[in-house]
Parts: structure tokens; sequence; C-alpha cells
């Protein structure tokens, strides 16, 4: 199981014209494995993080989940496939104040109608592999920055996900939890054959990862 | 309903206030309803409880100005498919009793006839509970023996007393009951116009006009509940788009997040509705002996339940924002 973006190309409208996001970018990231993209600003790695995360359909070439090809699918289809198969972990942890640490994962059961209590054991387990079982019962305001992004993370592997789309996971952190992160996840994406793309400009914890993909104005440069 | 549960425990502060709105109009809207059914009733109630199924009234003309002589109750009597054509000459006036004037509207039906409360004869007149008679009753020169029942019978706000109406006399309606008859036929040929005893309540002028005012403001009621609901949750729905931006990229679909959505305001509404209803029965019964209230459930709880309907529908208006809502805007800070 494993993500692959073939020729994909999206554009977006940019005044009359349209701006080109991705430019026929080609990408194999196999299961168990952490690729690592990195690039400048505006080089295109939101844009291949949106199509990859089926977010956004791209203009031409294709996307493979999976094994499920994405074009074509529904909305629906496409919703089904995000929470059955595909883990994102945000630059912002994104987590929903009302609910506690665990709840954050539960959410992700009960999103697939699958909220057991097998699943209320996966979800305490889960933050106890990220290092804040203890907090389970803590809401996001009650939590540090570090210890969102955790929750954060779990709750993306809740789904036993194929694919783990990881965005700036270290942006808002110091450089030795944002170390912690990305070994967290590489020790996650082995563990457990998650095919992972881990977005970032941070060069600095790249130590950890299998590949390295650099992207510049929407094009693949070095592979 | 996992998220919608939370954040209702979550921001109780916010859903409390909008719930206490919701049981205010409900108490509001109760009250009202109460109110108008026992005004209701003490402009109708006579009427309504008549043991007939149409009356008839003169050609273009009401309660206040129907005029029937003996001779049309004789011909309508003798018209196929009806069984009985009680004439019934209603009059409003002043009456003497036990010593205090009281004011009253007379029914006067034929000797025996079966409409009045308990059967009548010449020199007695039925009182209902409140005239308050015990012994006589005299109206201008005519004195009776008062009968009083314990029958709460009221028109156009007064008590009423039956009395006997003298043969040959003029009626305002008749009081039809029948079975397969052609209304329309025996109208035309006898100069009348004949309506359904139900529909026959809104040819009482003061019923109409206080009614109608009092339908038209627990109207504004409903939509004002409607308004402020729908300002309420779509005001709610901007302030989480974040977070349901978070859950359709997380894979959230819409009908999810709609059940989500609405199933919030159901309960919000619902738990409003009832503690409102519950709130307007007690102020129903506490206020009952002082102003006409029907206090029974049907009366009370039927508003709460088109105040959860029309809330409803109001968080419904918000549906369009959670819809329209990009998931892509959870990626949005790298974008």
């Amino acid at each position: 199981m494993s993500l692959s973006l073939n020729e994909v190309t999206l554009t977006y409208p940019d005044g009359a014209g349209r701006l080109t996001a991705l430019d026929a970018v080609t990408l194999e990231v196999p299961a168990g494995s952490l690729t690592a993209v990195v690039g400048p600003s505006g080089s295109g790695k939101s844009s291949l993080l949106a199509v990859a995360a089926t977010l956004v359909r791209p203009d031409s070439g294709e996307v493979s989940i999976g094994g499920t090809t994405t074009a074509g699918l529904s909305r629906a289809a496409l919703s089904a496939l995000r929470r059955r198969a595909v883990g994102i972990v945000f630059q912002q942890p994104n987590l929903l104040p009302a609910l506690t640490a665990v709840e954050q994962l539960q959410v992700m059961a009960h999103l697939d109608g699958q909220l057991t209590r097998a699943a209320r054991a996966k979800a305490l387990l889960l933050l106890e592999s990220v290092g804040i079982g203890e907090l389970a019962h803590r809401r996001p305001h009650q939590l540090s920055g570090g210890q969102r992004q955790r929750v954060n993370i779990a709750r993306a592997l809740m789904v036993s996900p194929s694919v783990l789309l990881v965005d700036e996971p270290t942006s808002a952190l110091d450089h030795e939890r944002g170390a912690a992160i990305v070994e967290l996840l590489a020790a996650h994406t082995r563990a457990e054959g998650i095919a992972t793309v881990l977005v970032t400009h941070d060069t600095s914890h790249l130590a950890s990862t299998d590949a390295l993909v650099t992207l510049a104005d929407g094009a693949v440069r070095s592979q | 309903m996992f998220v919608a549960w939370r954040e209702l425990w979550f921001a109780r502060g916010r859903f409390g206030l909008m719930g206490g709105v919701v049981v205010l109009i409900t108490v509001l809207v109760g009250l009202l309803s109460g109110l108008t059914a026992g005004l209701g009733a003490r402009n109708t109630s006579a009427v309504a409880g008549l043991p007939a199924d149409h009356l008839v009234f003169a050609a273009d003309a009401g309660f206040a100005d129907s005029v029937l002589g003996a001779d049309v109750a004789q011909a309508w009597a003798r018209v196929p498919g009806v069984r009985s054509a009680t004439p019934v000459r209603i009059s409003m006036t002043r009456a003497q009793v036990d010593g205090r004037s009281v004011g009253v509207a007379v029914f006067a039906v034929p000797d025996g006839s079966p409409l009045a409360p308990v059967r009548l004869r010449q020199g007695v007149a039925v009182v209902s509970s409140g005239v308050g008679g015990r012994s006589t009753l005299s109206i201008g020169a005519d004195s009776y023996q008062a009968v009083p029942t314990s029958t709460e019978d009221y028109y156009s706000h007064a008590p009423v007393v039956w009395v006997t109406l003298p043969a040959d006399a003029p009626a305002t309606v008749l009081a039809l009951s029948t079975s397969d008859i052609d209304l329309v036929a025996a109208d035309r040929s006898l100069g009348t116009h004949t309506v359904e005893l139900g529909d026959s309540l809104a040819e009482i002028g003061s019923f109409a006009a206080e009614n109608g005012s009092l339908q038209l403001m627990r109207g504004f009621l409903f939509a004002i509940s409607a308004l402020v609901v729908g300002a309420f949750f779509t005001v709610w729905t901007i302030q989480r788009g974040a977070d349901v931006a978070v859950l359709k990229a997380l894979g959230a679909s819409t009908p999810y997040l709609l059940r989500d959505a609405l199933g919030q305001a159901l309960v919000l509404l619902a738990i409003g509705a009832v503690v409102g209803t519950a709130i307007a029965l007690g102020l129903g019964a506490l206020v009952g002996s002082a102003v006409p209230f029907v206090l029974d459930l049907p009366t009370v709880a039927l508003p709460g339940a088109v105040i959860v309907v029309l809330g409803l529908l109001g968080a419904a208006l918000s549906i369009r924002r959670i819809t329209s809502v990009d998931p892509l805007t959870a990626l949005g800070s790298t974008r």
C-alpha cells in the first residue's frame, strides 16, 4: 500500500490567467517509507499535500492511495477514502475545542460508524504511544503546543492509514521537540507500514527520513 | 452526534442563554394560546356546544342581525334530510339575579327543546355557572325561577341564560340536525344561508376580531422564534467553521455534519420547549381563576411543538454554511 502521484498538474485562477501550483509532478511513496518534501514558500508543497489528501482535484494526472485511483470518485467516496485510508497531520493541531484528547481520536472512529470500546482502547493506546497517555482526558486548552501536536499525530494514526500526510509539524515547536515529533512519525511509519509524506521547510530534522523531494515552482527538482 | 453533544456541554453558557430564550418564547406562546382558547370559549362555547351540525342565518346576516320568522323554521323542518330545525333567539341584555344586575346572553328555545342543558318549561330560566343565580331571575318585566347548572356556557363574553321561546316568535338562527341534505338548494329556495356549526363561530363579530388579533400575536411570536433560533445557529456555525473544515478534511460526510448540527438544534429546542411548556402550564394554573384560560395539554403543548419545528427550520438556514465550508481551509495556514 503506497501513495503515488503520476504527472499531476494543478492550476489555480490568478487574475485573468492561471497559476501553476503543481507542474507534472510524479511521486512514489512506498509503504513503510517516510518521504520529506522540501522547498521554499510557494513551491507547491501544500498544493501537493492537498492533492494527495484528495481535498483538491488535479487538472490532470493521477493520484493513487493504497491502490485506489481517486480520479472519477464522487465527493462522498473521496470523504470515505480520507476517513479510512488517509491520516492528516495538520500544521496547526486543529483540535476540536470541545473534545478531550482521547475524544479527538474517538471522533475518527465515530466518523466511520465504528465507535466501540475497542476504538476507545485503541485511542488510549495511541496516546500512550505518542507519550501523552496521562493527558487523555484534557481538552486542547489544557495542553501545551507540543502535546497538542502529539494528539494531532495520534488522531491521524487512529484510522490505521495507508497514507499519512504531514504538514509542517514542527513549525510551532522548538528544535528538540520538533526532532522528537519527526522521530515519532518515522517510528510509526516503519512500524505500521505507512506511506508518509512530510512537508517541511525545516531541513534540520531530515535525518529520520527515507527520501527527500525538493519542489520549486511547482515542479520536482530533485528526488 | 458525538461532537454535537460535547459542544452542547462545552459551550453550555451560550447554549444555556439560547435555551433560555426558547423557554421564554415558549412560555409566552403557551400563555397566549391558553388565553386565546379561554377567551375564545368565553365568546363561543354556548354556540359551539349546541347539539346541531349546521346553523341557518337570514341571507347576508350574522348573529347580530339575523332574523328568521317562524314560517322559515317550519319550511326548513320540511326540507328532505333535516331531522330537526330548532329556532334559537339570541340576545344580549342585563338580568336581575338575586338582586344583582348581570350582563347575560339570552338563548331562547322552544319549550322542551333538547338544545338547553336541561329541559325547559315556561317560567323557568336555566342559568350557566357564570351567572351565579340560585333563586330568581328577571329580564325586563319577565320573572323566572332560576335553575342553576354547572355548564360553562358563554356567548360574546356573557354567561348564558336559557329561556323558552314563545311559539311563532322570530329567531336569530335555526339549529339544524341533518343527514344527506342539499343545503345550497334549500338556502336558495328559502332565502337563507347555512353554515357548519364550527364555521358559524366566525359570524360572532367580537370573536372574529379578538381571535384574529391574538392569532396574529401568536404568529409573530412563532416567526420571531424561528428567526432568533436561525440567527443563533447561523452565528454558531460561522464560529465553528474552522472545526467543520477540519472534520470535512478528516473525512466527515456532509450528512454526518448536518445530522450533528440539526441534532444539536433539536436538543436545544426540545429542552427549551418542554421547560417552557411546563412553566406555561404552571402559570396557567395560577392565573386560571382570574382570567379565562384553557389549561389543557394540547392547547399549551402544541405551541411548544410548533416552536420546535419552526426552530429547526430556522436552524436549517445555517445548513448552506456547513455544506459550503471548504475542507482545504484546514490546511490553510501553509497555503
